[in-house]
């Protein structure tokens, strides 16, 4: 069975990580991946730097930028990931925008993901259907699920197809709003992901964008299986370094 | 089954377009994709748009013949005046055709991108019109290269926003748009000012902008008494010019279409925006095109003497153009255009935008016969490069 259903057929309360490869420092992902496995996360979602990503915001396009200043590719991703397995044992996701993946290849993506033991991919500019369409068989083929995202604009219907289609979780988008730090969630939020449980919706939900705090944190996981942190997580690591990782883990669970 | 290099029925030329979009748009898309052509066909609206396009933009803009041009060249030079147009260049036919599709859909707030400004000029000149809310995207570099058309937007009421991130240009104040309408998905509509981003947009912009093909073909008819010309030639950024005057001919083989790339300082100088040429199929703001990247897929940035072709990649309609091999493409760099900019002043008494320039300067690379009647897309004026030509000749 995949690392990702294991997890949540096995957890509650999941909590979630996101960090950009590359930053702060070029060499800094597997000491990352060791902390967060230390500090006990349950899950962790490396994100493959763009240089145009629209769907996030202003931390982690900056720190997409950086890593790529500090000469990130996805080749060199995946030489840092060769021994990935001999560091943990979480279930690891790698999110990336559509065009490097392209050029790289999407079967040799997908076939040296599966090499170096990882579980799933979130593809923000992949859209469902041509997903559905195109790649799902090769997805499938390296045996890595496939996330999707929605948000509160998603319809019932949509809802319901990317539920049926969906073999990992799902992952709802909290606002309107792109990743970044929010104080408490709105009554309309609140509001949204009570209206999406009401679905019985067959896939788990993870809560993420605007999961900044314990507040936020345990404000998600009355509405869903767990929470995933980026921003927040970047700027941390931005201001205190790989080495305080569990201070900010800690903070988040208590 | 004859081919069409339209888009099909999926948003697609051939191998290019799509909407390759995060879910966060998707709701704003698909409420244009099933609004654009329904609405676009109205009688109502399609009055309204003519009735803007007469007595605001000043269209039709003429067909006018380029005597000293075409004995000089000994063939037939035709120029579609658009830079005649309101704000001095074709892009406020799109801009007002989106405005009332806007006002349609119910938005109060408008967003735009801008790279040398003259698409925010346009938009923030149809949001003052209508009276609705208005926020631009630009570049900080490009803000500071373009002061005076910051300024004309300010003072027609928009707000003008820094995209500070990335490489602080075009690409980048086009992400900040995304960004806003992700973050406002109900009230705003974001009028893209080429017939770039995903499906709809390449469309819509492309049927906006073929106002201009069509007049050229019924003025051509009256002219010559042929509504086919032999060649339409028109520059390439994105490319709305050129596909607003391909349009009716695009599946009309007779009549051959050249593409004018900018090689800024050369193909291989690493400082371009020849996109066919240096390009590669990808993905860029939600569309499937050939654009300018690394060999990791990460996006690089065009330079061209002129800002308006300084995109690193191509609407998906010119990309299908040029895989198919329907259009032609050719590069012209900074020199020869600039060159251009001062040959069709002193030949034509019309001081062109520089990007138009680039369009030109395909005289001195093909030689045209006698009997072929010629229709270049004159985009664009050139007082808003006047700065530019004033460094580059010391005027």
């Amino acid at each position: 069975m995949n690392r990702i259903n294991k997890v949540f057929e096995n957890k509650k309360e999941i909590l979630s990580i996101y960090f950009t490869a590359g930053f702060p420092n070029l060499s800094d992902t597997s000491s990352i991946i060791e902390n967060l496995d230390k500090s006990g996360v349950d899950m962790i979602e490396i994100g493959l730097p763009f240089s145009d990503p629209i769907a996030d915001g202003p931390t982690i396009q900056q720190s997409s930028s950086t890593a790529l200043k500090n000469g990130m590719t996805t080749k060199k991703l995946f030489s840092q990931l060769k021994d990935l397995r001999k560091l943990t044992n979480i279930p690891i996701i790698i999110m990336g925008y559509f065009n490097p993946i392209m050029q790289y290849g999407v079967e040799p993506f997908c076939k040296d993901c599966e090499s170096i033991g990882i579980d799933g991919l979130i593809v923000p500019d992949l859209p469902v259907d041509i997903y559905y369409n195109n790649y799902k068989k090769t997805f499938e083929k390296y045996n890595l699920l496939n996330m999707f995202l929605i948000t509160p604009q998603t319809s019932i219907e949509r809802v319901k197809f990317i539920d049926k289609i969906s073999n990992g979780f799902i992952y709802m988008i909290s606002s309107f709003s792109i990743t970044g730090a929010v104080n408490s969630f709105q009554k309309e939020q609140k509001e949204y992901f009570e209206r999406i449980n009401k679905m019985n919706l067959k896939s788990p939900l993870l809560i993420g964008f605007g999961i900044s705090n314990r507040e936020t944190y345990k404000d998600a996981i009355k509405f869903s299986q767990g929470a995933i942190i980026g921003s927040a997580f970047i700027k941390h690591l931005e201001k205190k370094g790989v080495n305080k990782i569990t201070d900010f883990i800690k903070k988040i669970r208590k | 089954m004859k081919i069409s290099y339209n888009v099909n029925k999926n948003g697609f030329y051939g191998d290019f377009g799509g909407a390759f979009i995060p879910e966060m748009m998707h709701a704003n898309i698909e409420e244009l994709k099933s609004n654009y052509i329904k609405i676009s066909s109205e009688k109502s609206f399609v009055k309204e748009f003519h009735d803007l396009l007469k007595n605001y933009v000043g269209r039709p803009t003429p067909l006018y013949f380029a005597k000293r041009l075409s004995n000089k060249y000994k063939t037939k030079i035709y120029l579609k005046r658009e830079d005649l147009c309101h704000t001095g260049a074709h892009k406020i036919n799109n801009t007002i055709g989106q405005i009332l599709l806007a006002k349609k859909l119910g938005k109060n707030r408008i967003i735009a991108e801008t790279g040398a400004g003259q698409h925010g000029v346009a938009t923030a000149t149809v949001c003052a019109l209508m009276g609705i809310k208005c926020i631009i995207y630009m570049g900080e570099v490009d803000i500071k290269r373009q002061a005076p058309n910051v300024a004309r937007m300010k003072m027609l009421g928009a707000e003008v926003r820094p995209a500070v991130c990335g490489s602080k240009t075009l690409k980048d104040a086009t992400n900040e748009a995304i960004r806003d309408w992700i973050n406002n998905p109900i009230n705003t509509h974001y009028i893209i000012g080429s017939v770039v981003g995903p499906h709809p947009y390449p469309d819509m912009v492309a049927r906006f902008q073929s106002v201009i093909g069509n007049e050229v073909k019924s003025q051509l008819k009256k002219i010559e008494g042929n509504e086919n010309p032999n060649y339409v030639i028109a520059c390439v950024g994105g490319g709305s010019n050129a596909a607003g005057i391909f349009y009716p001919y695009l599946d009309n083989e007779k009549v051959k279409i050249i593409c004018v790339e900018a090689a800024g300082k050369g193909i291989d100088s690493g400082e371009s925006a020849a996109t066919s040429v240096l390009g590669k199929e990808g993905i860029i703001h939600g569309s499937k095109t050939l654009l300018m990247q690394t060999a990791d897929g990460q996006i690089t940035e065009p330079y061209s003497i002129s800002a308006g072709l300084d995109y690193p990649g191509i609407g998906p309609m010119h990309a299908n153009l040029y895989r198919s091999g329907r259009g032609k493409f050719i590069s012209i760099d900074d020199k020869d255009a600039m060159k251009w900019g001062l040959n069709l002043s002193r030949m034509e008494g019309i001081i062109p935008a520089i990007e138009t320039s680039h369009a030109f300067a395909v005289l001195d690379k093909i030689k045209f016969s006698k009997d072929d009647v010629i229709v270049f897309n004159c985009s664009g004026r050139g007082d808003k490069d006047l700065e530019t030509y004033i460094d580059y000749f010391k005027l």
